[in-house]
């Protein structure tokens, strides 16, 4: 890391032998862990500290994690949830963008800026209050509990009124022509339009709920809802003491869905976080 | 603001507006507007105890938090966590970027090697941080054995904690900041370069003098990015250290989680939360009236 400003050379095209180096030895550090882990989860637990060429593959770590917690029931949880999540802020975001983006009605620039609040006081911050608000509607440990707070997505609606109205609105004037209400416009316009952009927000969502902890680990108090972060935290920190081969196992079962498809659709991944962050 | 396509049609009654928005609205009244104004009133209260209504108590909550050396510890910590990881982890970034923008060997290894630990859950990522970490058996104590260099217990030590915990963080954020430099990186002109080259310009030149001004504005929306990062990212403090020792490495976050969630005393927490809510509303604030105005001119 001592590399960090890039060399005094004349060269303006190519990286010189020392940046590919120091990129290189970056590279390798940042894979490291994952590496690491992959070594003692697939290998015995005598081999977790020991590295010979010729230690024996297993797949017993795996199989003793789950077998040792219900991973099965928070796979579940936690596919449902992230479901969940995603359809919400579709749905109720796609409507609201398109308010913001094709209707003029009193009042408009303060609600936008009411719904952009959110973008700074994060629901994560408000956990006490949003914990009291669950708890009298009866929904904690529900998936519904874990999931209410980010149905509502200020992200989503800012980047779908950016893209509603980059969409020429003769098209939308086509439309109505044609006798489509306003919501039958949005239905075959808009929607279809944006599909890139409902498919980068739809990669980041799924990602940033899959690994999300803080709250879930809140409002959760049993296997009925606890999704697989919370549920291998528990696992971790309770049922293991030290045994890392097992430990690490779970930590890569748990990790596993999101790794495969970021290492499958890595270009699609890389372009959904852009499009996602450049507003 | 006239310009095409936000102008609004005749005939589009604002009661179909109100509608369509109604839904999320109602949702971000509901679990970001209204909790927020919550938090605020019940920080002037007493926590309830045995379904008594909560005392207003004024500024006692305040009063405890000013006393509070906890509290000071983790505020003193965050800072320095923010001070810490915010220029490592942008810098990090941009160097990263501007190595995989060019014509690399094994790019797409390295842009896969950097972008990975965005992907992976911090909860599980801080498991496998824990092991590099653990006196003895740890990695980065074997190695430090294999150098002839003393034991040390990273975690366990109150100097070293804040600084491990540091580092997990930097690891697994300039990945993420990398993508916003690299889309900037792939819109700038390549007769830039070509002009800065046949000037004679060095690759230091090149870079100070275009290629930075250039990225102003990612570097502000990621320093906006890594700020409310700082003051939210804890899910690795419940794995690597639970604050400790001794508060060594104790945020904020994670603070008020101990205090309402541990110890039950929301109304201390709520307190807790009105300085969290105050800090992100000032970067805000900053951001709003004096990033964007000058981001234009770039």
């Amino acid at each position: 890391m001592t590399n960090a400003k890039p060399s005094r050379l004349p060269s303006l095209g190519q990286p010189t032998w020392l940046d590919l180096l120091a990129a290189w030895l970056l590279a390798l550090l940042w894979i490291l862990p994952l590496v690491y882990a992959t070594w003692t989860a697939f290998h015995p637990g005598e081999f977790s500290t020991r590295f010979a060429w010729d230690a024996p593959l297993t797949l017993d770590n795996f199989r003793r994690a789950w077998a040792a917690a219900p991973f099965a029931r928070y796979f579940l949880n936690t596919t449902l949830l992230v479901m969940l999540i995603l359809a919400a802020q579709l749905v109720l975001s796609t409507l609201a963008a398109y308010a913001f983006a094709r209707y003029r009605f009193r009042g408009q620039n303060v609600v936008f800026a009411l719904v952009l609040v959110q973008l700074m006081i994060v629901p994560d911050i408000l956990v006490v209050e949003n914990y009291k608000s669950m708890a009298r509607l009866g929904l904690v440990d529900t998936l519904l509990g874990i999931g209410l707070p980010y149905f509502a997505s200020a992200f989503a609606i800012f980047l779908l009124r950016q893209t509603f109205m980059g969409i020429p609105k003769e098209l939308d004037e086509a439309a109505r022509v044609e006798g489509a209400g306003p919501l039958q416009t949005l239905w075959r316009v808009y929607v279809p339009l944006a599909r890139p952009v409902y498919a980068a927000f739809a990669l980041v969502s799924v990602s940033f709920h899959w690994n999300n902890f803080l709250w879930p680990l809140i409002v959760t108090n049993s296997i009925n809802a606890r999704p697989l972060t919370v549920g291998l935290q528990v696992f971790s920190s309770v049922d293991q003491g030290v045994d890392w081969s097992v430990i690490t196992a779970a930590t890569l079962m748990t990790a596993a869905p999101l790794l495969v498809a970021f290492l499958l659709f890595q270009r699609q991944f890389v372009q959904s976080f852009m499009r996602a962050g450049i507003k | 603001m006239d310009r095409p396509g936000t102008r609004a049609f005749s005939g589009m009654p604002a009661i179909h507006a109100w509608l369509l928005l109604l839904p999320a609205l109602a949702l971000l009244v509901a679990f970001t507007h209204y909790p927020a104004v919550q938090t605020l009133v019940d920080s002037f209260r007493a926590t309830p105890r045995g379904g008594q209504p909560a005392a207003w108590v004024g500024l006692e909550n305040y009063q405890v938090m000013v006393e509070d050396p906890v509290f000071w510890k983790a505020a003193v910590n965050n800072l320095w966590f923010a001070v810490v990881t915010i220029p490592c982890s942008i810098a990090l970034a941009l160097v990263m970027a501007l190595w995989v923008n060019e014509r690399i060997a094994g790019r797409a290894f390295l842009r896969m090697a950097y972008f990975t630990p965005t992907v992976l859950p911090m909860i599980a990522v801080a498991n496998i941080w824990l092991f590099f970490y653990t006196p003895q058996y740890g990695l980065l104590e074997q190695l430090r054995g294999a150098l002839g260099l003393p034991a040390q217990n990273w975690l366990g030590d109150p100097d070293t904690a804040l600084g491990a915990v540091i580092a997990v963080t930097v690891w697994k954020e300039s990945g993420f900041f990398m993508i916003f430099y690299l889309a900037a990186l792939q819109t700038l002109n390549p007769s830039l370069r070509e002009a800065a080259s046949i000037e004679g310009a060095s690759r230091w030149q090149f870079f100070r003098r275009v290629q930075w001004p250039l990225l102003m504005p990612t570097t502000l929306f990621v320093l906006v990015n890594a700020f409310i990062n700082a003051f939210r990212m804890v899910d690795h403090l419940f794995v690597l250290t639970r604050g400790g020792p001794d508060n060594a490495s104790t945020l904020l976050l994670y603070y008020l989680y101990e205090v309402g969630f541990s110890f039950w005393d929301t109304a201390y927490a709520a307190a807790i939360t009105v300085v969290l809510v105050a800090v992100l509303a000032a970067i805000a604030l900053f951001q709003f009236f004096v990033l964007d105005k000058r981001v234009h001119y770039q």
